[in-house]
């Protein structure tokens, strides 16, 4: 009867076991189809794209979408304004997040309670859009590059995913030795304390990085020269609003003559714009998640 | 005798508060640079978070360009009024709701269930690979999933259709319906980030007590039952507090995204709050109706917080403080 019993609940356990890995099959299926398909309808020609010929396969493999992409000038501006926005902007955040992070994990920076209560506070409070807007606006920053970098020069949680760290992670001793050879505050944290943080920079980059490359409302609001839109307006603007003629007068034309080649555009653009970083994240990805850790432990 | 027990105290406490200030003073002065680290950044939070949240007051002023923001003529509670009056007003609010709630009843649950099989599913090459596939999605852009999601939709061209063509369903242009708006947006939302907000509560499960299931074991558990008497009461604070944040945001979520997603079609469905401040406070330059419609709204998700966190200490005795 024991005997009988326990093997009949193992072949339940392994008939559950089984079917979790179906449905995490199934879900893994569905998350991955639409991102190849993605990929094989830009290497497609525009009648099989229409037509749905293209599943995980193209089926007359081209390179069309391609070429027609990069003789585009937009695409290029808009590429070369991302990687400025993306650069330029993660070099600010970071340096403001460990400025206003290394004095907040000190215990003896006199008024890091109250500072660090205006931080978390701003989680809960905001101004809002429009208060915003205006603040940028009287600034006279609208239409310059300033206006993508200056007005989110560091966000709150990765403060707090950094303070977590320092105070954690760098022992009391280390600071009180140095400050017995008359090593300053700041010399310590360029000295020392950067040296040994190389983890937490690394997940603040990636973190901001990856925001900045993706972000484009702050460009919506803010810019009105499309010299200075950053990928993801241009995007927008082709993906969304599907002004595809708007990249220029030969593709319209090119597009009157290809019936569909609108289509096969947008899915070349997606693969362009997205492909740095979901070919770079498998590599860094424990990173993502080590910064997530930290961060909930405070919260 | 009383009287001369407490008489010293006061002393003392005066004493003891003079040389704490003092101590502090000292602290001060030796470790100014400090100060000086956080100069630039605190001058960011002055500038860019608390001078917006001052600026908030032009919500009761009648804004114009001559006298800005802090000089515009005071008319106290007449846009709020209007919001209200307006016909609008129930749409908008109803759209609002009925998005962040549909979403909600999508994304709260999916990870949870995703972290669960990825913690049953032993075999470590196909856990990563799985784990890799799923968290991708998160990684792309707003504007990027949007574009996606039009192109995926479109009656004459896209996947989903021709799918349910092939199947022998009627198929449907989602985007041009008022009803399915909520839908698209809350499947959307769970097949871009279900994987990323899994993560939390694999963090979780990893950090149970292994003497539990080694308990479990011994009561002869099935994997089942484990599940549910070990795993679930074990990630049921995080559960908890990922519910309360979630509900504090609810009239706040994913205004980006509907934004792009917007058409005249479906905008009697899609119009919310966020993208009202958007549409008729900025592009339109209603600039103090919009910040009024936009205070409401954190208003709205402020009592939201506070009463769902409230409503948790009373049930659970989990809440956010």
């Amino acid at each position: 009867m024991n005997k009988r019993n326990a093997i009949r609940e193992s072949f339940g356990d392994r008939s559950f076991l089984m079917a979790m890995y179906v449905i995490l099959i199934l879900i893994v299926i569905s998350i991955l189809y639409p991102l190849l398909h993605i990929l094989a309808a830009s290497f497609s020609n525009p009648q099989d794209v229409i037509s749905g010929a293209v599943t995980i396969f193209p089926a007359h493999p081209t390179v069309m979408a391609y070429e027609t992409l990069f003789k585009n000038s937009q695409v290029y501006t808009g590429y070369a304004n991302t990687l400025f926005y993306t650069v330029v902007g993660t070099a600010v955040q970071v340096l403001f997040t460990v400025l206003l992070a290394y004095p907040l994990s000190r215990k003896e920076f006199v008024g890091r309670k109250v500072l660090m209560m205006a931080i978390l506070l701003t989680m809960f409070f905001e101004g809002g859009l429009i208060p915003t807007y205006l603040i940028v606006k009287y600034l006279h920053i609208l239409d310059t590059r300033w206006a993508l970098i200056i007005p989110k020069a560091l966000f709150v949680w990765q403060v707090i995913i950094a303070v977590t760290f320092f105070r954690t992670s760098i022992p009391d001793e280390i600071h009180e030795s140095a400050q017995l050879d008359g090593c300053s505050d700041a010399g310590f944290l360029w000295r020392i304390v950067l040296p040994l943080s190389k983890p937490i920079i690394a997940v603040l980059i990636l973190m901001y990085a990856v925001a900045d490359w993706n972000s484009y409302f702050d460009a919506l609001i803010y810019l009105t020269k499309s010299e200075l839109f950053p990928l993801q307006l241009v995007l927008r603007n082709i993906l969304v609003l599907s002004q595809v003629s708007q990249l220029s007068p030969s593709v319209a034309y090119q597009m009157r003559r290809l019936h569909g080649l609108s289509d096969l555009l947008k899915y070349a653009l997606i693969v362009v714009s997205s492909a740095p970083i979901l070919i770079f994240y498998p590599f860094v990805q424990k990173h993502f998640v080590k910064g997530m850790m930290i961060g909930s432990i405070k919260g | 005798m009383k009287t001369a027990a407490i008489q010293p105290a006061p002393a003392t406490g005066r004493y003891a508060t003079e040389s704490k200030l003092s101590k502090n003073w000292k602290l001060m002065k030796k470790h100014w640079q400090y100060y000086a680290l956080v100069l630039l950044p605190v001058a960011y939070l002055v500038i860019f978070k608390y001078l917006p949240i001052v600026g908030v007051q032009m919500a009761f002023r009648d804004y114009n360009v001559v006298d800005g923001m802090w000089g515009s003529k005071w008319i106290g509670l007449h846009y709020f009024v209007e919001f209200f009056k307006s016909p609008l007003f129930w749409d908008i609010f109803g759209n609002t709701l009925k998005i962040s709630v549909t979403t909600m009843i999508f994304t709260f649950p999916t990870p949870i269930l995703l972290a669960l099989i990825l913690n049953e599913v032993r075999d470590s090459f196909f856990n990563r690979f799985s784990q890799t596939i799923t968290l991708a999605p998160h990684f792309i852009s707003v504007v990027v999933m949007s574009g996606m999601i039009i192109l995926f939709l479109d009656p004459k061209t896209g996947m989903l259709p021709k799918m349910m063509e092939w199947v022998g369903i009627e198929p449907v242009n989602f985007l041009a319906s008022v009803a399915s708006f909520k839908y698209v947006y809350a499947v959307s939302e769970v097949w871009q980030h279900v994987g990323y907000s899994a993560i939390i509560y694999l963090a979780a499960l990893a950090g149970i007590n292994p003497e539990l299931y080694e308990a479990a074991k011994m009561d002869g558990a099935s994997r089942f039952k484990k599940i549910l008497h070990v795993d679930i009461p074990g990630i049921s604070l995080v559960m908890t507090i990922l519910l309360i944040l979630q509900i504090g945001e609810l009239t706040g979520v994913g205004f980006e995204k509907i934004l792009l997603l917007q058409n005249p079609i479906n905008q009697p469905g899609s119009e919310v709050i966020a993208t009202y401040v958007y549409n008729v406070g900025l592009v339109n330059a209603n600039y103090s109706f919009g910040t009024a419609i936009g205070l409401f709204n954190s208003v709205i998700n402020f009592i939201l917080l506070f009463a769902v966190n409230w409503i948790s200490r009373r049930v659970s005795e989990n809440s956010l403080w």
